[in-house]
């Protein structure tokens, strides 16, 4: 569905990709994991298309992505869920959903504004609030449930454990879990909490200085003593 | 009180104008951060389109007031929002992801080009146009003083009144506004979300400017004198007003304008007509020293 082949990207002045290739198949939850600063982010904004790749290629069911805007990539069925949730502070909840409809242009707002409450019930009671007042879990329910508002076919989510309770945490990758499995959306999941994120995930890859360095399927990379000693020892 | 009175009118209707010209200030400042030290020349140019379509209506025998009215204001609206767009299109938006500063010295440089402009091509000399609209109400006073409304500042007020109704339901609910207002918010973001940024900064621009359009029809006919530099003034007290009422905010930027025109009036009816300009940006700096957010202005917190 997705691939990235040879991927270079900058970050400012910083290459933080350096010849990235990756696959996500249809109905996959791929994760990506890896260190503060070693390009996950990046990788997904690349796909979003801020910033844009600057060589490499980029398909989304075989058509080339290079050079599209953010709002021609997310129109073609590639939502985001980014790094720090981004929710828009002064508009309400139910403004966020609808600025996640924009792609949509708005046809199924009742019907997918429902289905998103029916997820995560606290939005229901929150709808009038604005989004600023929320407290972080309640953000991340808003941004996953943002992106769903686009009905995306891809949805790229980023970081949605960070600085959330263990208890929340839980209730977040149950919610992703279930998204992908009820739904049939593939998903794209960048994490620091790499046990939860690989116990979940089909494959997985991981990210080092904006390289990919080593690959395989969630239970692989978990049993992965190179990986545990890196990335899971004490983590979770 | 009849005195009052009167410099209240004659404050609310400056106020209406340097609000509505403050207005495009404060949202290009919202979205892209900049200020657009060229949106005082659109409002003059809004003001010689002014005259220029009078003229034309004249010769063609258009007399009725009333709809000469709506169509030099259609006209003037329309022009000066391609005015708008076309700046932004040139002057500013090969700029945007550029150090902070390029876009305001390409501002100023658009500013210098847009006066010279209207002087090489409609001269150096003051344009006058007759008064359109003649009369007013003229309330009597047992102390001899009489209140003048004239009908120009009738038109004004209303104007103003029913273009900001219209402006303020426009942002707050319709899918431009949100984009609008999702952009102020977080540019990156309402890109993911869908939104085309570079045309909702584009449509920004053109609004501000048929605002401004406004505000030079409104100058013309109230003053009846214009001349190519116009807009340097009006563009600064504007932005004075904008800040006044906190630079980002709509309903900041018309309550800005508002004070300002107030205070205008009130300085020139009690105190000596040649010193306004010093009342109204001994504000702008009292303003910046101990209210920097302005009246309606939020500070920039960044939430982690």
């Amino acid at each position: 569905m997705l691939q990235l082949a040879g991927v270079h990207s900058h970050y400012g002045k910083i290459e933080a990709l350096r010849g990235v290739s990756i696959e996500v198949a249809q109905g996959e939850i791929v994760t990506i994991i890896g260190a503060n600063g070693a390009g996950k982010s990046t990788l997904l904004m690349t796909i979003s298309g801020r910033p844009k790749a600057s060589a490499g290629e980029i398909r989304f069911d075989g058509q080339r992505l290079n050079g599209l805007e953010p709002y021609d990539i997310v129109g073609k069925g590639i939502a985001q869920a980014p790094e720090g949730r981004r929710i828009f502070p002064s508009m309400s909840v139910l403004e966020n959903l609808q600025m996640g409809a924009v792609p949509t242009g708005g046809r199924y707002f009742a019907e997918d504004v429902e289905k998103v409450f029916q997820r995560f019930p606290r939005l229901r009671e929150r709808q009038n609030q604005r989004g600023g007042t929320l407290s972080g879990g309640e953000q991340q329910m808003l941004c996953i449930g943002r992106a769903l508002m686009a009905r995306p076919r891809l949805l790229l989510l980023d970081e949605p454990s960070l600085g959330l309770a263990p208890l929340l945490v839980k209730q977040i990758f149950d919610a992703i879990v279930e998204i992908n499995q009820e739904q049939g959306l593939t998903i794209l999941l960048v994490e620091q909490n790499a046990y939860q994120a690989l116990k979940i995930a089909h494959r997985g890859y991981v990210l080092a200085t904006g390289h990919v360095v080593m690959q395989g399927t969630g239970a692989e990379l978990l049993a992965n003593p190179e990986i545990r000693a890196a990335y899971l020892e004490g983590g979770h | 009180m009849p005195y009052f009175v009167q410099q209240l009118i004659n404050g609310l209707t400056l106020g209406a104008m340097y609000g509505l010209i403050a207005i495009g200030y404060s949202m290009v400042y919202g979205i892209i951060g900049m200020i657009n030290f060229a949106h005082g020349e659109i409002y003059m140019i809004g003001a010689f389109l002014t005259v220029i379509c009078f003229s034309l209506l004249g010769m063609v025998g258009v007399t009725w007031v009333p709809l000469s009215l709506v169509m030099v204001l259609l006209v003037a609206m329309a022009c000066t929002a391609a005015y708008g767009w076309t700046v932004e299109r040139i002057a500013y938006r090969p700029l945007r992801g550029s150090f902070r500063l390029a876009p305001l010295i390409s501002a100023i440089g658009m500013s210098i080009f847009l006066q010279n402009y209207v002087q090489l091509t409609q001269g150096a000399t003051n344009k006058a146009l007759p008064p359109v609209v003649i009369g007013g109400f003229v309330f009597g006073d047992a102390s001899g003083f009489t209140i003048t409304i004239s009908y120009i500042q009738i038109f004004m007020i209303l104007l103003t009144v029913v273009l900001m109704i219209g402006f303020s339901y426009l942002i707050a609910s319709t899918p431009l506004g949100r984009a609008q207002r999702a952009c102020q918010q977080d540019l990156v973001m309402a890109g993911l979300c869908g939104v085309n940024v570079d045309r909702t900064i584009s449509l920004t621009f053109v609004m501000g400017a048929a605002l401004a359009a406004v505000a030079g029809m409104m100058a013309t006919l109230y003053y009846g004198v214009i001349d190519f530099y116009i807009g340097f003034v009006a563009g600064v007290k504007a932005f004075t007003a904008a800040v006044l009422g906190g630079i980002g905010s709509i309903p900041g930027a018309m309550l800005g304008g508002l004070a300002l025109g107030l205070v205008e009036a009130f300085w020139s009816g009690y105190f000596a007509t040649g010193y306004k300009d010093v009342a109204a940006f001994g504000i702008l700096v009292l303003v910046l020293i101990f209210l920097p957010t302005g009246l309606l202005g939020k500070p920039e917190v960044e939430k982690v």
